[in-house]
């Protein structure tokens, strides 16, 4: 597959860091690399996999949008580590097809998938604003201007990209949300709602609400901002991991 | 004409020496005069600052400028020789740039010295000391300075905090378009700092004072809008970038007043530039979360940790002074009275030696006393010929007539054209030049001792 190359060049981009160009060659491989292993057969192979697969491609995405958007690599700086392990963690997983609920084929399923992890990956990257506004902030109350401070972009640019990508990712997630709760309900009824991701899943929207809310009405951001989505990502990763627990959620027939 | 300069600084000499050199303001009047009437100087100027003491002269075959320190000042020179620097020619102009651009002070940039430099050059017109030669370096001096604020940041400390005022806004709100400044304080560094954001793009300008007068003036001068100063507190919140420079003995805005601006701007941040001291905003104020205060220390701070930016502003600045000195080394040659004066000598010299010669030959055998009568006749005519044409060239050195001039009676006496030609020929230098016209000065003074018109008075002790 072509997950090897992509892992590749992801990791040359990481040593040097200025390589757009090559985030760019790396995206699209790994678009083809996607529709190909989508035409070989849906969602084939391990979905857990092809999910991080999936969550790795849009970060890129994003990080490249962000790039044109605000002219900064900054976030590279974090999103670039996560989508080489997560495209690597992908690419060594391509052994066994372990065998696949029907349900995954159904069209319903793709759309949910997709809706959440650009929610995830918008929830994700307005987390890594959010931390990298903090250190700016620091950095400018300390009064020491060639550290950190001199190589982020401005305090507010940072904070705009972090409320865009919140607003942006806010209707993905919860159409995603709603798209997957009604395949739950076509399939398993009302006994859906007990099942640990999904409660985790209604906790993540619930705090993702409360921070767009505060960000909103009274403009919260630096600490108590990071503080929230800090929250809002260890709640997705929590969702994210709940996979294994989880007895609705797992695409395997038992 | 020769430039020769003599001194001290801050960098060569503790600040004891300098004491000891140091000419008060009351004094340096009185200094310029003396250093005038030291053999050889024909212009001359003074300049002294609490960081340098020099003494600079323009003479035709130099001047000791040691002895003049050591009678004038009464001060043993030897001990001083360690700290002493001394210029000639083309250093001299380029100190004299780099001083007046304040490229050479103590804190680079400041803004002072081309005051004290250019107080000195009125001293030197109204004595007299200064005319043709050194009047051209001070002017062109005082234009490098100018050059040097305005097209480099190194400008002035004053302008560097203000930039450094705007690369902090910037590193806080991005882009400056459409910020909001709010000037507390109508002083002239705020001004300065709010007229600089406003070039990089700030949109409205409030501005604020005790006296709500001076606020209406500055308001009008930077294009915003003066509020009254009790209404300070109601409206501070809707400026991004507030600049205090009040002189109020405690601090305006203190924490409680920035919590309650941090609530009515919906936490966006707000950045706080102090120049006054005693400070205007409270030490407390920045722990505030989103407001950012940096005081004048802080920023001389980073303007002192700019050291990158300060460096290629400094390199910027001493390109510009290279250039002008070589510019102005091109227009005084082309100034320079010197070769002319000599060719004008020569020529006469020449024909009057031939015709002595036929003279004698005609004559035959003299007697001693003959000969010297025929000597001295010869001479006066020629120097009676050359004196109002040397006087009028000398008049016009350092002028722009006097290339014009120098052509003109080339011409009428037939001299070649071309500067160098004579000087290739008999390969004389200018120096060379200048002092053999300085020697045969003295020799018609010799010989016309009893004429006074005949004499050259010196420039410099016409007035």
């Amino acid at each position: 597959m072509l997950y090897a190359l992509v892992a590749l060049l992801r990791r040359r981009e990481i040593l040097s860091r200025t390589t757009l160009p090559i985030a760019g060659v790396a995206v699209t491989l790994h678009f083809v690399a996607l529709a190909e292993a989508f035409r070989a057969g849906g969602m084939a192979g391990n979905p857990l996999h092809q999910s991080e697969s999936l969550l790795a491609f849009l970060m890129m995405l994003l990080f490249i949008g962000v790039f044109y958007l605000y002219r900064t690599t900054s976030p590279g700086i974090v999103v670039l580590p996560i989508a080489f392990l997560l495209s690597l963690s992908a690419a060594l997983a391509q052994g066994a097809p372990p065998v696949i609920s029907p349900l995954l084929r159904s069209g319903w399923i793709y759309t949910h998938i997709i809706l959440i992890l650009i929610g995830y990956s918008a929830l994700f990257f307005s987390f890594i604003a959010s931390v990298l506004y903090l250190l700016h902030e620091r950095s400018l109350k300390r009064k020491d201007l060639n550290g950190i401070a001199g190589k982020l972009p401005a305090l507010e640019t940072i904070d705009n990209i972090g409320y865009r990508l919140l607003l942006i990712g806010f209707p993905f997630m919860t159409i995603g949300l709603i798209a997957g709760s009604v395949i739950a309900q076509m399939q398993y009824g009302a006994s859906y709602f007990q099942d640990p991701k999904i409660i985790l899943s209604l906790l993540m929207w619930g705090v993702y609400t409360v921070m767009l809310y505060t960000r909103w009405n009274s403009g919260w951001r630096g600490r108590r901002a990071a503080l929230l989505s800090a929250f809002a990502f260890a709640a997705a990763l929590s969702v994210w991991a709940a996979n294994y627990f989880s007895g609705v959620h797992r695409f395997v027939s038992r | 004409m020769k430039l020769q300069l003599l001194g001290v600084n801050h960098k060569t000499a503790p600040v004891e020496v300098r004491e000891r050199l140091a000419v008060p303001e009351w004094r340096l009047e009185e200094a310029t005069r003396k250093l005038l009437q030291h053999p050889g100087v024909v212009e001359c100027v003074v300049f002294s600052t609490c960081n340098r003491v020099e003494f600079a002269v323009a003479s035709d075959t130099g001047a000791d400028l040691h002895g003049f320190i050591r009678d004038y000042l009464l001060t043993d020179v030897s001990t001083l020789r360690e700290h002493l620097y001394e210029h000639n020619g083309d250093d001299v102009v380029r100190h004299v740039f780099r001083v007046a651009a304040s490229l050479d002070s103590m804190i680079v940039g400041e803004p002072q010295i081309l005051g004290q430099v250019k107080q000195s050059y009125a001293i030197g017109k109204a004595i007299g000391s200064v005319h043709a030669n050194l009047d051209a370096l001070l002017s062109r001096a005082f234009s490098v300075a100018k050059r040097v604020r305005t097209e480099t940041a190194i400008g002035s400390s004053v302008v560097s905090v203000a930039s450094v005022a705007v690369e902090l806004a910037r590193k806080i709100f991005g882009n400056l378009q459409g910020r909001s400044v709010y000037v507390v304080g109508a002083g002239k560094m705020s001004e300065l700092a709010a007229r600089h954001l406003r070039s990089h793009g700030a949109g409205t300008i409030f501005v604020s004072n005790r006296t709500h007068e001076s606020a209406l003036k500055m308001a009008e001068r930077v294009g915003g809008t003066a509020i009254h100063f009790d209404q300070l507190y109601r409206t501070a919140d809707q400026a991004d970038i507030v600049i205090t420079s009040t002189g109020a003995p405690h601090a305006i805005f203190r924490r409680e007043h920035g919590e309650m601006f941090m609530h009515r701007r919906k936490n966006r941040p707000m950045f706080f530039i102090d120049i006054a001291v005693p400070r205007d905003v409270d030490a407390r104020m920045s722990q505030v979360e989103g407001i950012f205060v940096y005081d004048i220390d802080d920023l001389q701070q980073v303007v002192e940790a700019n050291v990158s930016d300060r460096g290629r502003e400094a390199e910027r600045a001493e390109k510009l002074v290279e250039e002008e000195v070589a510019r102005f080394k091109r227009r005084m040659q082309s100034l320079d009275a010197v070769p002319t004066i000599v060719a004008l000598q020569q020529r006469l010299e020449q024909i009057r030696q031939s015709e002595v010669d036929r003279l004698r030959g005609r004559l035959g055998k003299l007697s001693p006393e003959q000969e010297s009568a025929i000597e001295n006749l010869t001479r006066s005519i020629v120097n009676k010929i050359l004196h109002v044409p040397i006087t009028t060239l000398k008049g016009f050195s350092g002028s722009d007539q006097l290339a014009s001039t120098a052509e003109l009676l080339r011409s009428i006496f037939g001299i070649e054209n071309d500067a160098s030609q004579w000087n290739g020929a008999s390969g004389v230098t200018n120096e060379e030049a200048s002092k053999r016209l300085h020697q045969r000065q003295e020799q018609s003074l010799a010989i016309h001792s009893d004429e006074n018109e005949v004499a050259e008075p010196k420039p410099g002790s016409r007035h």
